[in-house]
């Protein structure tokens, strides 16, 4: 990439920065300024699982077990022993880790979608031991203390300054997914999502690459699913831990644009939009409509851009004049078996 | 050049569930050598490589790399001691840039990206692609993604590289390339190993040649000692 290109994308993404900054500023109602965090949230989720199943192309559909980690031990630690969610958080990302490294150890010896069942499989049988946890309260799930607030506690009575921490994580997660693009571990990202038997003739081990892109991601998560706990204050297997949490994260991604930085924004952006509008459409309940919304989006993006949105920008610039092919798609998802 | 053999390969076998691939073959390659493999399809050339690279566990026999012992690596392990391989179909990245391709296997020496490219950017150079650096790799011809996969290779800095039907598919002007690039392989000191049906472009360059028939080695000589080989000609022609 030449430097111009890279001074452009640079002053894009200050300029991106800022208007988020300052969009509280215009949006003052607390609903809608809730419906911001949420495309927020879902951006953070989207970027993070982005890492694994873009880049590296290991689509996992089981991201809500990383997510319900982080919910559930940034919430225990406070609860049992009163530590802050800026400790509990990062704690949890590191269960989250472990749990990864666990769980991608075996579940890496299967190779596309046999892979992905597998982390369905995991995920459901994690939801299931929570449920019927006694120290995790089980089904009843665990409401966080209202006796606290403020920056310390990351409990907030305003919607504002949940926002600007929602804003700072997913800046986090876009910086650290940035850094590995541009880094060594990026490249092999690719090349193992290419042609895994190619890259492991250069060197590159599968297995380590793989546990990398899935602990990564999986830390990342669980800080959103922390976040989740701190903003509804309750949080219960059906709301962390549930199949759809996994497909919404996927979904995110996928719509937006894999293998792209900000593809998951864009996805995000489109799908609480849509969710959004049809909850105030069907009613409140909205847990049926969901799933109905992201098998529509499944079937409309496999059927009509692979590459997600983004692709499709890609492709009508590259047939409006002037717009050459610059490189091949970094971001198509491919099904290989 | 150095006396100890590179490779040494003993009484080497595989078999896949009764069918053998390899039986007993036995060599060694030297520094900077250039050896020709051939025979008839289906004689298990590709088997060997994928021994030799640690794509395949070796059901009998030994492989050693500088006199150490490397039956049944891992083909990472392999290519962090210094065999390289090209695979008979091409496997390039099809997501990145032919520079980037080539970024990949000079990573294994240094994981700094901008050490890496400019180490790319000379093995583009080294056989000839350096106009096509920024093209995604996909868009490249059949020919040009194979000097592709020689770059990448090359990239990792090995010191024996194993390449698989470089030339098939070539017109004679990219034959005579291809054996150029070859020579140019083995001038910096790194060994080859060449599985080849084309004889023009393989005969004039090898130092040696191993011929395979049903999975066991029958020659091991110069080309001209094996163009009259009575077991070779039997091999290719019939009895």
């Amino acid at each position: 990439m030449t430097t111009m290109t890279q001074t452009r994308k640079a002053a894009a993404a200050a300029g991106l920065l800022a208007l988020a900054a300052l969009l509280p500023l215009a949006v003052t109602e607390p609903s809608q300024q809730n419906f911001l965090i949420l495309i927020l949230m879902g951006a953070q989720l989207g970027v993070a699982w982005n890492i694994v199943g873009g880049y590296a192309g290991q689509v996992s559909l089981g991201h809500a077990v990383f997510y319900g980690i982080g919910a559930y031990a940034s919430t225990m630690l406070l609860l049992t022993l009163g530590l802050s969610p800026w400790i509990g958080a990062p704690v949890g990302g590191l269960v989250a880790v472990l749990f990864a490294l666990a769980m991608g150890w075996p579940c890496f010896r299967l190779k596309g979608h046999y892979f992905a069942m597998a982390t369905i499989a995991v995920a459901e049988i994690v939801q299931v031991l929570v449920t019927n946890s006694d120290l995790l309260e089980g089904a009843v799930g665990l409401t966080l203390p209202m006796d606290r607030g403020g920056l310390g506690w990351l409990i907030f009575l305003s919607k504002l300054p949940y926002y600007y921490v929602a804003l700072g994580l997913l800046v986090l997660t876009v910086l650290a997914s940035w850094a590995i693009e541009r880094s060594h571990i990026g490249y092999y990202f690719r090349a193992i999502k290419d042609e895994p038997e190619a890259a492991r003739a250069l060197g590159v081990s599968l297995t380590r690459y793989k546990l990398i892109a899935l602990s990564v991601s999986a830390f990342l998560t669980a800080l959103g699913g922390s976040f989740y706990a701190q903003k509804e204050m309750f949080i219960d297997p059906g709301s962390v831990l549930a199949t759809s949490v996994s497909i919404k994260i996927a979904l995110i991604a996928i719509l937006g644009g894999v293998g792209r930085l900000l593809g998951p924004v864009l996805g995000a952006v489109i799908l609480i939009t849509i969710e959004e509008y049809s909850r105030t459409l069907f009613g409140s309940t909205g847990s049926g409509t969901d799933m109905i919304i992201y098998a529509t989006m499944i079937i409309l993006v496999a059927v009509f851009s692979p590459s997600g949105v983004l692709g499709l920008l890609g492709d009508l610039r590259r047939h409006l004049p002037g717009g050459g092919r610059t490189a091949a798609e970094p971001g198509k998802m491919e099904a290989r078996p | 050049m150095n006396t100890a053999p590179l490779l040494a390969v003993d009484g080497l076998g595989k078999a896949f569930q009764g069918l053998v691939a390899n039986r007993d073959i036995s060599f060694t390659v030297h520094h900077g050598e250039i050896i020709g493999l051939i025979g008839p399809n289906g004689a298990g050339k590709t088997t060997l490589f994928n021994c030799l690279a640690g794509f395949h566990t070796p059901t009998s026999g030994r492989i050693a790399f500088e006199g150490r012992d490397v039956t049944g690596s891992t083909p990472e392990a392999a290519a962090a001691l210094g065999i390289a391989r090209t695979f008979q179909i091409v496997r390039i990245f099809q997501s990145m840039s032919a520079l980037e391709n080539v970024m990949v296997g000079a990573m294994l020496r240094n994981k700094r990206v901008a050490a890496a490219r400019e180490r790319a950017e000379a093995e583009l150079s080294f056989v000839g692609l350096s106009h096509r650096a920024a093209v995604p790799a996909g868009d490249l011809t059949v020919s040009e993604q194979k000097r592709l996969e020689v770059a990448r290779a090359l990239a990792t800095e090995p010191k024996l590289i194993l390449l698989d039907e470089v030339m098939a598919g070539l017109n004679p002007t990219e034959v005579r390339e291809a054996s150029a690039l070859v020579h140019r392989i083995h001038l910096r000191g790194i060994a080859s190993i060449i599985v080849e049906h084309v004889m023009e472009g393989i005969m004039p360059i090898a130092h040696r040649m191993l011929v395979l028939d049903y999975g066991a080695k029958i020659a091991d000589g110069t080309p001209a000692e094996i163009a009259e080989n009575p077991a070779v000609i039997a091999a290719y022609l019939g009895e």
